[in-house]
């Protein structure tokens, strides 16, 4: 009777012994709404992979076992105390900023970009930044005054500059442009002034003739197809023209479950991963498409919410850029998808095939809950 | 550093954040709305264009081509059919190891050791699922190598194929032509639609001409694909329907007794029902193997044949332009009494030469010391060059001419085969047409003279020669030279058989002059110093003909033609005309032989056999 974790739980018993579930929950640091939200994401995923696969149940079951291996990231990053997670950050960032600089050095080639380093396992030191970057910038800023001060500001964009350059000439443009966003969402959500953020915007705007410039050709290519698909209708407007058509021919209800004939029938490229969203498009309609949508916006505003709720600036920012980021990750592929904004290559967060991207991802909503239910523990 | 001397305020900075929380909010809706307006555009605004897309992207329609109709005789003889031809199909996805199978297939000497490195790079450029054809046309002895071995073999498939095939090979050649693969041209003068999936289109002659009915209707077959082009199901298919059967007016009998007759020799027959303007027979020698053409030749055999000095690819029958010689004679004959400038009876003397008033030039007759007095029926019996010498220059080139184009020389006979030569009835005004310097512009009397004899520019085809003949057989009725009698419905069986098609008389319709010339040419077979009459003495039945010589080398003035001297490839050419029954005429032949040197001896027999092998007379008591 005189154990500690027993005078906790009798503080709240009535609650506790109405409901197991939340029990459960509570033990292992999870946020239900949140991991409700997730769950339906997953499902959403399993579903439109059975058909993108063509019905194969083996590569279902990897990806499956790949869900489980991010659910293990979800639970691990979620009993991590935010204090403990703020002291790690600028380790975290160093070390992914070597790997960085390792996967350069001698990464394997995939798709003709180097991005992936073979220790044991193959995974992508990219991914890490996506986490470190947030990390490091929310430690930067949250024992200094905000809004933060011009030379603050400007340790956060070379810190954020670091490891972008480095991915982008990988060459992995749309996991660069996603931690740029990352690392100007922080700055964002830490009040920077608007004054800066005129500037800023100015500044990309007067970038752009010199980023075309940079590109490589089949990153303008990618840019001009946008423009005008039809113009290269083999080559890189294929996949556009494909998606649109696969989506389109959807309609409100779509063709029914393993009926599309976009996805079916091969026409649609990168159907299982990149462009899973036209599949549910095609297969689900408007309704399928739109209830996806409805789940991933629950999810980035509970993460919104975990934010508003978080106790000090460090877990406030940290959880704000989580969710906003999450939230870009599926605007960039559905608009990619749709033929709103170039290829870029980012995968549909949760639902595209693939497990690096959903370690991470997992990963930083583990610390999402970890951060809101460390909160009242904290609090007390 | 500015930072350190502010303090931190907890709850101002609690504030800035939640308002950037909710600018955060707004901003993430936004971006919601433009996803959404854009999944709205693209599945409900656009709706029925993508769905169309969509469906234009896996359904195909694949043609399938109809079954070429088959090419008869007059009496439903088979000249050009459909055979199976086989060929071996590799489709390398089922092969599970292509080194070793190309390896055993050379083993089996199924393959040629050297078509590996091509067939490689082939099988490199295809899909896995594409089938591939390794061997064509494999013989039995090829076909058993296989199937024994076939076990042994996976992914690899005899496929028959339909062929065309012509039983009588090179006897009808120059009459069926060939067939061959599209070529850029056939695309343009063939619909695309119908011919999208015809390998094989008619190169030249009947296969050419009838092009249209042989060819049939196209079907298809709707399919739904995916991205890789493979096939996934059939949806709907539509049969093709076959081509018609061509019925040719052609008789195998005497197409054959025509072939074999010209075997080995260079010259073409060409033979027509005088009542019809049917053509019966239609050779020119020498030929060639439509099996080999049509199942495609090398580059080199090809090439081969182009440059052949004997030009078998060259169809002599209709393109090939000679001097007609002494078979004009009769026509020249007619047109002396028609325009009345002989009578039947009137006589010539003949001393063996011939010379215009105030010349010195002398026109030598075929006979050196002459032939005497001379009436129409000996000039033409004895084919005596004085009286037609003569006869030309008292009609004139203008009267003469134009009698002759009545018969249908000088122009297309229009006959239903593609590359027909118009030859050349001289005239002053075709002379200045035909001569760029001025020069050659003058007409000369001694043109004229020679004109009589069919020298000179006088050219014709043997096809043309064929039709004069069963002009004077039907006494100046003329018909289209037809090669198609009708068409046959594979399924129906139906037959629609093509009228005459008669084309302006001659004009003259005195029954003497028409007795006279003909009774000239009876002579030539059968009269007692008829130039043919060792031939017309074995036709079991009155036989009209008429010999000629072509000059192919002039012979200076005062010296003699010595065959012997004379290099072979510039010997006359040896012509004869013929028709028989002589009272019911139902054959008129043309025989032409290149550097034959005698009409009478070398192509008088020809025309003959011809003539038998089509009557089927009973053998002469």
């Amino acid at each position: 009777m005189s154990n500690p974790l027993l005078n906790i739980s009798t503080e709240s018993r009535s609650r506790v012994e109405q409901n197991i579930p939340a029990r459960v929950l509570r033990v292992l640091h999870l946020d239900g709404p949140l991991l409700i939200g997730i769950l339906g994401v997953l499902l959403f995923s399993l579903l439109a992979l059975y058909s993108a696969e063509g019905q194969q149940i083996g590569e279902l079951l990897e990806q499956v076992v790949r869900m489980l291996i991010a659910f293990g990231a979800l639970l691990f990053m979620a009993q991590i105390n935010p204090g403990w997670l703020r002291r790690l950050a600028p380790i975290v960032y160093a070390v992914g900023l070597l790997l960085l600089i390792l996967v350069l050095a001698t990464g394997e080639i995939g798709k003709g970009a180097q991005r992936w380093l073979d220790v044991g396992i193959r995974f992508q030191p990219s991914e890490i930044m996506k986490l470190g970057v947030p990390l490091l910038l929310c430690w930067l800023l949250h024992e200094r005054p905000l809004p933060p001060s011009p030379g603050v500001v400007a340790v956060v964009i070379i810190a954020t500059f670091l490891p972008t350059g480095l991915i982008a000439v990988q060459p992995d443009l749309g996991t660069a442009i996603l931690i740029m966003l990352s690392g100007a969402v922080v700055i964002f959500l830490a009040g920077l002034g608007w004054r800066y953020i005129a500037a800023a915007a100015a500044l990309a705007a007067a970038a752009m003739p010199v980023l075309w410039m940079v590109m490589h050709d089949y990153q303008r290519k990618r840019v001009l197809t946008l423009l005008d698909p039809e113009s290269d209708r083999l080559g890189a407007g294929y996949h556009i023209i494909q998606s649109k058509i696969a989506i389109g021919s959807g309609g409100v209800f779509g063709k029914g479950w393993l009926n599309g004939t976009q996805g079916q029938l091969e026409f649609l490229p990168e159907r299982h991963t990149d462009f899973i969203f036209a599949v549910i498009g095609e297969e689900f309609g408007l309704f399928g498409a739109l209830a996806l949508l409805a789940i991933y916006t629950f999810v980035v505003g509970r993460g919104l919410y975990i934010a508003a709720n978080a106790p000090d600036t460090f877990t406030r920012l940290l959880a704000g850029t989580l969710s906003t980021t999450f939230f870009f990750y599926v605007f960039v592929n559905t608009a990619m998808v749709m033929g709103l904004i170039p290829v870029v290559g980012v995968p549909l967060p949760l639902v595209s095939a693939g497990g690096t991207s959903m370690v991470t991802l997992m990963g930083g909503f583990g610390i999402l809950m970890s951060i809101h239910t460390h909160r009242k523990l904290v609090a007390r | 550093m500015v930072a350190a001397t502010r303090i931190k305020e907890h709850w101002r900075e609690q504030q800035l954040f939640n308002s950037r929380i909710l600018l955060t909010v707004f901003m993430l809706l936004g971006l919601a709305a433009l996803v959404i307006i854009r999944l709205v555009q693209l599945q409900v605004l656009k709706y029925e264009y993508y769905s169309a897309a969509s469906s234009g992207n896996q359904i195909r329609a694949e043609p399938i081509p109809p079954i070429r109709g088959l090419i008869l005789d007059r009496n439903g003889k088979v000249l050009a059919e459909n055979k199976p031809s086989y060929q071996l199909e590799i489709t390398p996805e089922r092969v599970p190891d292509m080194q070793d199978t190309l390896n055993r297939l050379v083993a089996a000497r199924i393959l040629a050791a050297e078509d590996l490195g091509e067939l490689r790079e082939l099988l490199r450029s295809r899909r896995s699922f594409e089938t591939l054809v390794i061997a064509e046309h494999l013989d039995d002895e090829e076909l058993a190598a296989f199937a024994v071995r076939r076990p042994h073999f996976p992914g690899l498939e005899v496929r028959a194929r339909l062929g065309r095939s012509y039983p009588w090979g090179e006897a009808a050649a120059h009459v069926l032509g060939y067939v061959g693969s599209l070529s850029a041209e056939d695309k343009r003068q063939f619909d695309p639609v119908e011919y999208a999936g015809t390998t094989h289109v008619g190169k030249s002659a009947a296969e050419r001409s009838f092009e249209p009915a042989l060819h049939g209707t196209s079907g298809h077959e709707d399919v739904v694909v995916n991205a890789h082009g493979r096939k996934m199901q059939v949806l709907k298919r539509v049969r093709p329907l076959p081509g018609k059967d061509v019925i040719l007016s052609i008789d195998l009998d005497a197409q054959l007794a025509a072939s074999n007759a010209l075997a080995g020799r260079r010259g073409a027959v060409v033979a027509i029902d005088p009542d019809t303007g049917e053509v019966l027979a239609l050779t020119s020698t020498p030929g060639y193997d439509p099996n080999a053409i049509s199942a495609g030749l090398s580059r080199r055999a090809y090439l081969a044949l182009q440059e052949d000095l004997d030009r078998p690819l060259f169809n002599r029958a209709l393109r090939g332009q000679y001097p007609p010689g002494s078979t004009i004679k009769p026509i020249v004959g007619l047109a002396g009494l028609h325009f009345d400038v002989i009578s039947p009876q009137k006589r010539m003397y003949c001393g063996g030469a011939y010379s215009l008033p105030g010349s010195s030039h002398r026109y030598r007759d075929w006979k050196p010391e002459g032939h005497g007095s001379v009436s129409l029926y000996e000039g033409i019996e004895q084919s005596c060059d004085v009286y037609f010498y003569s006869l030309a220059r008292d009609l004139g080139i203008e009267r003469m001419g134009g009698f002759m184009r009545e018969f249908g020389l000088g122009a297309s006979t229009g006959i239903d085969l593609e590359g027909e030569q118009s030859g050349v009835v001289p005239s002053p005004a075709w002379k200045k047409k035909a001569f760029r310097r001025a020069a050659g512009h003058v007409w000369f009397p001694g043109e004229t003279v020679i004109a009589g004899i069919g020298q000179g520019y006088m050219l014709a085809t043997p096809l043309q020669l064929a039709h004069a003949t069963a002009t004077i057989a039907t006494r100046g009725k003329r018909f289209k030279p037809t090669l198609l009698r009708g068409t046959r419905d594979p399924a129906t069986g139906t037959i629609e058989y093509q009228a005459p098609k008669p084309l302006p008389a001659v004009d003259d319709q005195d029954a003497q002059h028409w007795d006279a010339i003909i009774e000239g040419m009876h002579g030539v077979m059968q009269g007692p110093r008829g130039t043919a009459r060792a031939v017309g003495s074995r036709a079991a039945f009155p036989i009209a003909g008429k010999s000629g010589t072509a000059q192919v080398f002039s012979v200076a003035q005062g010296q003699k033609y010595k065959a012997s001297e004379v290099d072979e490839r510039r010997r006359d050419h040896a012509l004869f005309v013929a028709f028989a029954p002589l009272d019911a005429p139902r054959i008129a032949v043309a025989v032409v032989i290149e550097n034959g040197e005698s009409g009478s001896k070398a192509a008088a027999p020809i025309a003959l056999d011809v003539i038998n092998a089509y009557l089927k007379p009973a053998p002469a008591t």
